[in-house]
């Protein structure tokens, strides 16, 4: 167990997702109808069982709504006959017909959400494959603007909001209206007094609630403010806890999380307090609709303007006309936060693709490698800046060129060009005479094999991180890679040797890891090789032994190699100093040490002492 | 979960008692409504009734609504009082601990997860206790009395009842036992879903090179089925939970009514008006019945989830500390500034081998040591144990002529100024940070310059107008690797103290900045003692003494010229960095 270092931001993973609860604050869709347009048209092959769907809800409804009224009927007989005896085979009809409506209520209902659920999911499911196809069809300037995490959120929270808000809200949505309408409908047609009752105590009920509510919200986005701040007071303090510790910080970070702690608190408090009001006011708006119910229904029956059945009746509707207006309430929430993530999801979607190349047909055949760029420049998509001014070089067969300069210099870029991992602004390269922009990105990408400096792994086994995408590899070749940067003997002694998954639990030293992938481009075996800041982050021992794995890759391949250490590129055949995106002197070691220029002066800094 | 309870105090404690009794009060109010409702039935079927009686029993019935919405209201007051109150407390219980934390106790957690259990954690409860106070203690009472007052009525009703929980119970558990498992599963899936995005988005210049898009589509959409499938089965399963309830709470209104007119039937005269009233309230109660045992269920769905980020929590708050304060605040005069280690042995309490070996070497006042060796070696964890970040296995070091164990661990941090080998910058200033855990100083901004301009940081101070005030975000991420290192060097310089320790701080600058801040340092701050770990040779080559590690043990000691000739190891090293030219 190692020092296990701590990135900021590491574990706040973005966590907007799943629907709404009560009285929180909902994020809005920029533009919520033009969304909901393109939602719709994406998913335009769900349509029919989303009306199925909605059939099935209409159905149970409805059924749900004469239910009360079989009741009341039933009622009525009994109260008819209380004195005189029931008519009991009216009864078993009535009960009859009432298991009837349920069961069929219920297999509709059940249908519904089934649906729902294959049409939110099948939904989800191309949303997620699509912008999984997407991030390999955008070019790559679009990664500079954009983090992972802001990717990866849209993968999967947005998603599964879109999935989970449709889910709950279409469903809820028709069914409440139906309810509400028909409610309303079955209490008019029982009785117009009681309606007015029903009505106006639910009324009631209702602006008390939202006078509360609108206010809770203002205290919802002070609790989330202070909750993130907080938050990001704990995340600092932890990550930083050897410097807080080391200069005795303790007392006055104890501080400033007190502050925090306390403001959190008051907010906390006050937003928990309103939205906990919600239930009891919900119950409240039950209760009080079903007390007026039975009071004006008790003093109309008592001068019998009504029978007992309608009072029963209106006892249920009363609960039916109550519940729809939250749902509604709910379900329009709901459908503002898929929007606003749908507007996300699509945004991405809508990104603009790299070129399409189906018509490049040049491709190089037994590549000889020789490489030359001529008056390159280049400056990022969507700046001004001009990074790469008039670069111009040659690499002849099988030579080993080295790019140096400090920081900001350009030398990455070149390599980006190199690959055409973005498009020039002017000048050309060409491979063995042929323009890269005349070939497919795909032919340009199999000329050259790369080792970076972050050791690209990922979690799988040995074999699958070697063979990578090159499938139809043999084993030997594999085996004869490692044995050349020298870590065969190593693989084997593992546990299930090549098969052994690469994951936290096995510790592979930087070194190691970087082995791995130098093995991985020797199996993929192309042409020419580009090394960029391959040995960075290895000690200088270590380096060493990877240098004989590079070295026997380089073996006749023309190879381009970045390196900040200057040690590891003496022996390049051409040196090309870059600052500021030009060529300031190129030659090789002797001779740039001879012309005494930045390259003598970068070089000599490492040796003069203090 | 219980054990932080002892988190609650003596205030939060009569609050949940109060609650506890306005959750009486609320329950009491909602079960008498149906019996004025059974009132109004009884005087609408017994001729002679007045309107006003009608009408007493209808303002109970509002008197009541009013009533349990006060005492509902009340509670949530005091539900989200103590929930507030409880999770500050705990809250600040947890980050005092943390602090409190040596390495050795973080790196048992890793700082991400502490992190998880100080924010996310601590919120799950927090939204639990909202949540219990309310329903949790309300189901179990309301349960409970609702029972107790249909009890007594016809055996048919309460038989139809008891079918209509043992049906809910059984129907609602089958759905949770069948989605649970896979609820828990869908957080795995999407994990892995991210882990395979991430891996195209972090390696995207690797994929394109190797032209490997399709594979890692393939390899998406693997992940991507797994995750549809599992939360098409939960959601399915849910499409025919809600359903089930509703279809037995319709069933069990239709079940008393029917059986009502049964028995109302074969009852006798006088009984008829009696048992009409007492179906009518019956099938109010059966519902209230049936309704809270749903919210027991539901409980028993969130409660598995909250005792396991209580229990998160309260491993961190039990743990025992492995570095205690000693006593002392002052070394030995006269050897001031000086560290020895005697001995000193190291390994991971849950390593199988030593990181340190037998390592004794004496750095005397004013003295440069340098350690150096390839990565894994132990260097880093040797100047760790100076500061006591981690405490020795074997053997003891000292800092002027005293034990480290045996000084407050303030004092001795005190004589320490200590750069790590990732610059930490925290939000606020650079005055805020290059003067971090310092007393008042009148002189701040003329010291706070001072230090930057020996670690070479002129320019960064001079970067904006603001100068020291200029602002730092958090992790200091609007500055560059180099600049925050030069920051947190400041930071060490700021402090003038007996000691300083670089722990491989100088590999992010350049040669000549490196050379710069040194030579610097010689100047301004001879009178520290310097114990600095590197990679470079030439960041170490003038040092008062080497020392080379090796797989944790000292293969050779001595200065530059010694080592060359003596040391195999630290010739490898050399060599590799430069040529023999060069060396000599």
């Amino acid at each position: 167990m190692e020092k296990q270092e701590y990135e900021i931001g590491q574990s706040t993973r973005p966590r907007r997702g799943g629907a709404p609860r009560p009285g929180m604050p909902v994020e809005k869709a920029k533009d919520m109808s033009g969304t909901s347009r393109k939602l719709v048209s994406y998913g335009k092959n769900f349509v029919p069982f989303v009306i199925a769907a909605l059939i099935c809800a209409v159905v149970s409804t409805v059924l749900t709504l004469i239910g009360p009224d079989k009741l009341s009927d039933m009622t009525e007989e009994i109260t008819k006959g209380i004195m005189t005896g029931i008519d009991m085979d009216a009864v078993k009809k009535i009960g009859i017909t009432l298991i009837c409506f349920y069961a069929v209520s219920y297999i509709t209902s059940a249908v519904q959400g089934l649906l729902m659920a294959s049409v939110t999911q099948g939904l989800s499911k191309r949303m997620r494959t699509d912008i999984s196809r997407k991030i390999n069809r955008l070019p790559m300037w679009f990664y500079n603007q954009t983090t992972t995490g802001d990717i990866l959120s849209r993968v999967t929270n947005d998603v599964d909001t879109i999935s989970q808000s449709l889910n709950q809200s279409i469903g809820n949505l028709v069914s409440a209206v139906v309810l509400f309408v028909g409610s309303l409908f079955m209490m008019i047609k029982t009785n117009g007094i009681m309606t007015v009752t029903a009505v106006v105590s639910t009324i009631f009920g209702f602006v008390l609630m939202f006078a509360i509510m609108g206010r809770s919200q203002k205290y919802f986005i002070r609790q989330q403010q202070n909750l993130g701040a907080i938050n990001g007071h704990i995340e600092e303090i932890y990550a930083g806890h050897t410097v807080v510790k080391a200069y005795n910080g303790e007392a006055q970070e104890e501080k400033k999380f007190d502050e925090l702690n306390s403001a959190l608190r008051e907010s906390a408090f006050k937003a928990q307090c309103l939205s906990g009001m919600m239930m009891p006011i919900m119950g409240f708006i039950g209760n009080f609709g079903y007390a007026a119910v039975c009071v004006v229904g008790g003093a109309l029956a008592l001068n019998d303007k009504i029978g007992f059945g309608v009072i029963v009746a209106f006892m249920m509707y009363v609960r039916y006309f109550t519940q729809p207006l939250n749902q509604i309430a709910q379900a329009a929430q709901a459908l503002q936060s898929a929007a606003a993530a749908g507007e996300r999801v699509f945004e991405f979607l809508e990104a603009e693709e790299m070129e399409d190349e189906s018509g490049k047909t040049k491709k190089l055949n037994s590549t000889k490698g020789e490489v030359t760029f001529s008056h390159v420049k280049f400056g990022y998509e969507n700046t001004d800046k001009i990074i790469i001014h008039d670069f111009s070089a040659k690499a002849e067969k099988g030579q080993k060129i080295a790019i140096v300069g400090p920081t900001g210099a350009g030398k990455t870029t070149m390599v980006n060009l190199l690959m055409r991992f973005h498009e020039l602004n002017g000048g050309e390269i060409r491979i063995d005479g042929i323009p890269t922009k005349d070939m497919t990105r795909e032919e340009v990408h199999s000329q050259f094999c790369m080792v970076l400096q972050d050791t690209w792994l990922f979690e799988g086994t040995i074999r699958e991180n070697l063979i990578y995408s090159s499938e139809n590899n043999s084993d030997e070749k594999m085996k004869e890679a490692c044995k050349a940067v020298g870590l065969d003997h190593f693989i084997r002694t593992l546990p299930k040797g090549y098969d052994t998954m690469l994951s936290d639990q096995l510790n592979l030293s930087q070194g190691q890891k970087q082995q791995l992938t130098i093995a991985r481009a020797m199996i993929a075996d192309k042409p020419m090789l580009i090394l960029d800041e391959a040995t960075s982050s290895v000690d200088t021992r270590t380096e060493l032994q990877i240098q004989r794995a590079m070295d026997k890759l380089m073996e006749n391949r023309t190879s381009f190699v970045i390196a900040h250490r200057l040690s590891t590129i003496k022996d390049a055949d051409l040196i090309l100093v870059m600052k500021d995106g030009d060529i300031i002197e190129s030659g090789d070691h002797e001779e740039l040490l001879e012309k005494n220029g930045f390259y003598a002066q970068l070089y000599n800094s490492q040796f003069e002492s203090a | 979960m219980i054990k932080l309870f002892r988190f609650l105090r003596k205030k939060e404690l009569a609050l949940i008692a109060l609650s506890v009794c306005f959750v009486v009060l609320q329950v009491w109010l909602d079960l008498t409504l149906p019996d004025f409702m059974a009132d109004i039935t009884m005087l609408v079927q017994t001729p002679g009734s007045t309107m006003s009686e009608i009408l007493t029993a209808g303002l109970k019935m509002v008197g009541c609504a009013f009533g349990s919405l006060a005492a509902s209201m009340v509670t949530a007051l005091c539900a989200s009082k103590i929930a507030s109150e409880f999770s500050a407390n705990l809250r600040s219980a947890i980050f005092r601990k943390v602090q409190s934390f040596s390495m050795e106790e973080i790196g048992k957690f890793s700082t991400a997860s502490l992190i998880t259990r100080s924010t996310n954690d601590i919120n799950q409860v927090q939204m639990v206790i909202v949540m219990g106070l309310q329903v949790m203690v309300k189901a179990p009472i309301m349960a409970v009395w609702a029972i107790l007052k249909i009890s007594g009525k016809q055996w048919q009703w309460m038989a139809s009842t008891g079918a209509a929980v043992a049906i809910l119970l059984l129907v609602v558990g089958t759905c949770v036992a069948l989605a649970y498992p896979k609820f828990k599963k869908l957080q795995v899936l999407t994990d892995d879903l991210n882990r395979v995005t991430r891996e195209n988005l972090t390696g995207i210049r690797v994929v394109r090179a190797y032209n490997a898009e399709e594979y890692q589509e393939k390899k998406f959409d693997g992940a991507n089925q797994a995750l549809t499938n599992t939360h098409l089965f939960t959601m399915r399963i849910m499409a025919f939970m809600m359903p089930s309830i509703q279809l037995i709470m319709s069933g069990i209104s239709l079940a008393v009514y029917w059986l009502g007119a049964v028995l109302i039937n074969k009852a006798s005269m006088m009984d008829k008006a009696v048992l009409f009233s007492d179906m009518m309230v019956f099938s109010q109660y059966a519902i209230q019945v049936v309704m809270s045992f749903m919210m027991l269920v539901i409980i028993f769905v969130i409660l598995p989830r909250a005792s396991v980020a209580a229990q998160r929590i309260s491993e961190v708050l039990r743990t025992e500390l492995s570095v205690n304060d000693g006593e002392k605040t002052e070394g030995i005069a006269e050897k001031q500034g000086e560290v020895e280690f005697r001995g000193v042995s190291f390994r991971y309490p849950d390593g199988d081998d030593y990181v340190l070996r037998d390592i004794t070497f004496t750095a005397k006042k004013g003295e440069t040591v340098a350690f150096i060796g390839s990565t894994g070696c132990g260097k880093s964890t040797a100047v760790n144990l100076i500061p006591r970040f981690y405490d020795a296995t074997e053997g003891e070091i000292l800092v002027s002529g005293v034990n480290v164990k045996e000084y407050t661990q303030e004092a001795l941090r005190e004589m320490i100024g200590y750069v790590s080998q990732k610059a930490t910058l925290f939000s606020g200033t650079i005055a805020s940070n290059v003067s971090y855990g310092g007393k008042n100083d009148a002189d701040l901004e003329a010291n706070v310059k001072n230090a930057m301009h020996i670690a070479q940081g002129d320019d960064i101070v001079n970067k904006t107008d603001d100068g020291i005030n200029a602002f730092v975000s958090q992790g200091g991420s609007n500055f560059s690797g180099g600049q925050k290192q030069r920051m947190s060097i400041a930071r060490a310089i700021y402090k003038d103290p007996d000691i300083l320790i670089f722990d491989d701080s100088f590999s992010a600058l350049d040669y000549r900045t490196d050379r710069e801040l040194r030579a610097e340092l010689n100047r301004k701050c001879a009178g520290s003692t310097r114990i600095i770990v590197a990679q470079r040779i030439g960041t170490i080559k003038d040092a008062d003494r080497i020392i080379v590690l090796d797989d944790g043990k000292i293969a050779g000691m001595g200065t530059h010229t010694e080592l060359m000739r003596d040391c195999e190891v630290y010739r490898q090293i050399a060599y590799s960095q430069l040529s023999e030219k060069e060396l000599a």
